[in-house]
Parts: C-alpha cells; structure tokens; sequence
C-alpha cells in the first residue's frame, strides 16, 4: 500500500501543478516579475495548497502511525542557520533564472520536454554535488 | 504595480493548489511522509551514489514516476498547456546546478518548505521561503530590467 500511495499521491500533486499553471516557466517567471506584468497566479496556488494543507497538518499532528502504519515523521529540526539561508538564496536564483522547481520540472520532464530534462540533469548533479562537497560534517 | 490581467489565472491557479493540498495529505496521512520534492528526489538518488549499501525507498520512486505520468493521464483528457523556457541550454545548466545544491544545503524547495513548511507554521521553513522567493524576485529584476 505504502507504493500505492507513493504513486497515486505523485500523479495527484502533478495534475495539481499542471492544473495550476505551474508547468509553465515563462508564468512561474511572471510571477516573480514585479516589476514587469506581473502574474501573480503562484500566490494563489501557494495560497490553496496552504488553506488545505493547514488543516491537513493539524489533523496529522494527532496521529502516531499512518494509515499504512509507519510512523508519522513530520519534521521537528527548529534550527535557523546560514546554510538554510544561503540555501534558499542559491536556489531562489536558479528558479529566477529558468523558472523551474524541482517538481514542476519533473513534471515538465515527463511531458517530453526536452529543456526540462536538461535542466533535471543538471539539478541532479547538483544534489550530487552538494552531498559530496558540501554537506555539513 | 503592473497586473498581467490577461495572464492571471486565479480560479485554475487556486484549483491547482487545492489539488496539490490534496497530494500532500495523501502522502502524509497515507505513508507518514512530507511531500517535499526535494528531498523526495535526493533520498533515492542519495542511495543510488552510495551503491548496493543504501536501498532506494521504492514509494518515493514511485512518487516521482506518478509526477512523470501526470501530462501523460492530462493529455488523455484535455491539451496539454503551452509551456516554454527564455533560457538557453547554459542558463539551464547553470539554473540546474543552482536550485540543486540550494534545496539539498536549505533542505527543500516549493514543497517541502513552502507548502508543507508553512502549512505547519514553521518559522524554520518561512525563512527559507523568504529567501529563495526574495532571491527568485531579485534575479528575474536583474535579468529582465538590469542587463
């Protein structure tokens, strides 16, 4: 079951990105063009998966097992430091510049987009990167 | 403030998040798991680089197989949306490698901080978000108004 819902809920959060626009670069782009024409459809995506998940999260926080009986593993780390930082700026530049997320380029990937898959190619070798130079020791 | 009136789409938009709310709570209450696309990704590509020591966990492959096939059950039922990138092939690489390092050093992306991140009030993820969506509205200003 514990597959059954990896697929499902991956086809599902696809359909949503899809639905939503999001597979687009050139609109996730306007978006973060303020100071252009700016599109500001991403607030209301963030906007609609926040309303649910708020509740989603509440709920969740009461259980100690999922429904396919692993335990509950919300994240607990509070720490604030550079590196979440320095983290989201890295990558809140590389999303300016192509205009992809990690999902929505999946996405993208999966519909035979030839640019997408250049630039997962290159998000991989960047995970790969950082786990083998840059991590914390 | 200039709004795109003609490109907004606020009803699919906020359709599309709903629907992402949804996928995020069957992941969750299904597999007790964030549904953070980021580390979805680096866990099973993790224990591919480590070898034979690390089993990759099959349900996030399967995660990331169901995000592939969505255009394709999309397009069973409706075209699928125009989309296209302003970059080059170097822009993409570079793009790439940037949003690679930064959500394995911030510990996620859109998802994982943004979605579920804030979904749960973490002050942890809010800061992350306030980054990489300070740091996407900087770099789209530079590129598009500054060169």
């Amino acid at each position: 079951m514990r597959k059954v819902f990896g697929f499902i809920s991956g086809l599902v959060f696809g359909l949503g990105l899809i639905l939503a626009g999001m597979t687009d670069p050139r609109k996730v782009k306007a978006f973060l063009d303020l100071a252009g024409a700016w599109d500001p459809s991403l607030a209301m995506v963030m906007g609609g998966a926040i309303a649910l998940g708020v509740v989603v999260f509440a709920r969740a926080a009461k259980r100690q097992r999922s429904w396919t009986g692993d335990p509950m593993e919300i994240p607990t780390v509070r720490v604030i430091d550079r590196r979440l930082v320095a983290g989201g700026i890295l990558f809140g530049v590389g999303w300016g510049i192509g205009g992809f997320c990690p999902g929505p380029a999946l996405v993208a990937l999966g519909s035979g987009m030839p640019e997408a898959g250049v630039f997962v190619a290159a998000m991989l070798a960047g995970m790969v990167l950082h786990d083998r130079f840059l991590a914390r020791r | 403030m200039n709004i795109a009136w003609s490109q907004f789409t606020p009803w699919a938009s906020l359709a599309g998040g709903l629907v992402i709310g949804l996928a995020t709570a069957l992941f969750l209450f299904g597999n007790g798991r964030i549904a953070g696309i980021a580390g979805i990704v680096a866990s099973p590509l993790r224990a591919v680089m480590a070898g034979s020591s690390l089993r990759p966990d099959v349900s996030r492959l399967l995660f990331i197989a169901g995000l592939m096939l969505a255009p394709w059950l999309w397009r069973a039922a409706a075209p699928w949306p125009a989309a296209a990138v302003d970059v080059g092939t170097a822009g993409l690489v570079v793009a790439g490698l940037l949003v690679g390092v930064g959500v394995r050093m911030g510990n996620g992306c859109t998802s994982g901080h943004g979605v579920c991140g804030l979904s749960r009030f973490s002050m942890r993820s809010l800061v992350n978000v306030l980054a990489f969506m300070g740091a996407g509205f900087a770099t789209v200003f530079v590129l598009r108004h500054l060169t």
